[in-house]
């Protein structure tokens, strides 16, 4: 069976969600070959997960000028197996550095690549929502080594058994791959809640919220469901929520099970980015609010008492 | 230290956009065309880094004749020169086509820094720093929530899910930035007449040296089969809060097994 390249993202020695879904839509394709590029020792610690969702072979490329250096060292090993290994395709999360990556490869092998795709299926077509969720498109790579990002949370993981037989990439880095320096890693919000792009559950909360502090009780009700916190731009912008939870055209598309909509009244910058969730909940106090259009259920109403009562509810029946 | 910005004409986020039907590329005519959102923050970060060092900044757009209106308004901002490539053979080129166009322009022009915005609203592909970046053989420090140039040195604070990492890098590189690095200008009234007198240079294929064989719909590395407008949502069910809104949220959650 044909061999499909997928770009592991993984950090602090687990499988990134997106990952895993990366190797299920991998085997519509064919068998998927997981490509692990990291420090040493970065492949021992999540093989066995690798292995438990379907990687036929576990590339490893471990250096340190791999963590040290932006995108450009993970592009040349992709194209160095490429070259060697002649897959079906690649496989990469549509994240920024997924997608900045995959740029890279495309021009050093000369193929065609499709980003922000939700589905492929055993043809190579690939399944893309454009516009705001409001266009799905079919497209075909008709150059080269077809390259695909997959939009992180568009199917469910599903496990199957894989050899994950090793084998080290032997790969020295040229001096352009070596050209952006990583000199700091800052983390400024570290919470124990999911990461926002891969989260099954997503609370958001906008200018209605009216305050930052008052952005606690959208927190208190996330924890509650399990979930994590989003914001609308206005919100963002008036200061009240880190800019980097912003949800929308301008900042982070997610596609959960379940998105709640609190105090934002859904302009098509905030639509852009929650449209393809499975499950939309809205309580606002506007009955116009365009974001009543996309609720499977909504309530009328002031966040400021349903939200805490939900959270309470919810907590309650949870027990 | 001179400055290219690419800029890129795009269909309002606002409109309805679709694809057209007869040859599945991005219709651009029964819509709002306007300058690409993120595109602003990137001229009025060049635009602050030449009034304070010195120094000019070019617009680069490829696109139809009529972005000649968005190059327009970016120069009202205060860039000082433009470059548009435009010919009907780049309609419906893919992303490595333009990046090939694009690093062809780039090479005629005299710069220190490319800054463009890490995405457009319309394709939302992301990758054209990158791509520039593999072709022109320079770094870049894309995502960028700040940046800081000294001398030859660049730093940029990429933005990442729970913080930013610290980027450097030495000129000549391409930046690519977010939203959160400023706050762009308003054109004045003095600007938007300035403009007027600016000077736009127009570049066609042949005059980049580039083979019309080489770009647009036909020679593109993928191609879009079909599309279909997603369906308008079924309208669910709306309550109106009387102290048991809650109550009946968390009911319908429980019926769908969030909780």
């Amino acid at each position: 069976m044909a061999e499909v390249l997928v770009l592991i993202e993984h950090a602090d020695g687990a499988v990134k969600k997106v990952s895993l879904e990366q190797l299920t839509a991998a085997r519509s394709l064919g068998e998927p070959s997981a490509v692990v590029c990291g420090a040493g020792g970065s492949a021992a610690a999540i093989k066995d997960r690798l292995a438990e969702y379907g990687a036929a072979k576990v590339y490893v490329a471990e250096s340190d000028d791999i963590d040290g250096y932006l995108v450009a060292p993970k592009a040349e090993v992709l194209a160095h197996l490429v070259a060697e290994k002649s897959p079906a395709a690649v496989l990469l999360a549509s994240t920024n550095e997924g997608k900045e990556i995959a740029g890279r490869l495309a021009i050093k092998i000369g193929s065609g690549l499709l980003t922000d795709v939700t589905e492929v299926d055993t043809e190579g077509t690939a399944t893309q929502v454009v516009f705001a969720g409001a266009v799905i498109v079919k497209s075909k790579v008709n150059t080269g080594t077809p390259i695909y990002t997959l939009r992180p949370n568009s199917l469910a993981p599903g496990p199957a058994p894989g050899a994950a037989e090793e084998e080290v990439v032997e790969v020295t880095f040229s001096e352009s791959a070596k050209a952006t320096k990583i000199v700091d890693r800052v983390v400024e919000a570290s919470t124990s809640r999911p990461e926002l792009t891969e989260a099954a559950i997503v609370v958001s909360g906008g200018r209605g919220v009216g305050s930052a502090e008052n952005f606690g009780i959208i927190e208190d009700l996330a924890d509650a469901l399990g979930g994590a916190v989003g914001a609308s731009r206005a919100a963002t912008d008036s200061g009240f929520y880190p800019h980097q939870f912003q949800v929308g055209q301008t900042g982070k598309t997610v596609s959960p099970q379940l998105y709640l909509a609190a105090g934002i009244s859904g302009a098509i910058q905030h639509r852009a980015g929650m449209q393809t969730s499975k499950t939309i909940v809205v309580i606002n106090k506007d009955a116009e609010a365009p974001i009543f259009e996309l609720a499977d259920f909504g309530v009328v109403g002031d966040l400021n008492k349903v939200v805490p009562q939900l959270t309470e509810e919810v907590s309650k029946r949870k027990g | 230290m001179n400055i290219v910005v690419l800029v890129k004409q795009v269909p309002d986020s606002g409109s309805e956009r679709t694809l057209r039907a007869e040859d599945n590329t991005i219709d651009r005519q029964s819509v709002d065309n306007v300058i690409n959102e993120m595109d602003e923050y990137a001229i009025e970060e060049a635009l602050k880094l030449t009034e304070s060092g010195g120094g000019e900044v070019t617009i680069l757009s490829m696109g139809p004749e009529q972005a000649k209106d968005t190059i327009r308004k970016s120069l009202s901002m205060g860039a000082h020169k433009a470059v548009h490539i435009t010919d009907p053979a780049l309609h419906g080129s893919c992303a490595i086509q333009t990046s090939a166009v694009l690093a062809k322009a780039l090479g005629t022009l005299e710069w220190d820094l490319v800054i463009c915005g890490a995405e457009s609203t319309d394709g939302q592909v992301a990758v054209m720093p990158a791509m520039l970046s593999e072709r022109l053989g320079v770094p870049h420090l894309t995502g960028a929530r700040k940046l800081t140039v000294d001398g030859p040195k660049v730093t940029v604070e990429r933005q990442t899910d729970g913080g930013y990492w610290v980027l450097e890098a030495q000129t000549p590189a391409i930046v690519s930035v977010w939203d959160t690095i400023n706050e762009p200008r308003y054109p004045s009234f003095k600007g938007i007449m300035a403009a007027k007198s600016k000077p736009v240079q127009v570049l066609s294929l042949a005059d980049l040296g580039v083979d019309v064989g080489e770009v647009g719909l036909s020679n593109a590395t993928s191609e879009v089969l079909e599309f279909a407008n997603r369906p308008p949502k079924q309208a669910g069910q709306v309550v109106t809060d009387e102290g048991d809104g809650a109550g009946k949220l968390a009911d319908f959650l429980a019926g769908q097994k969030f909780i």
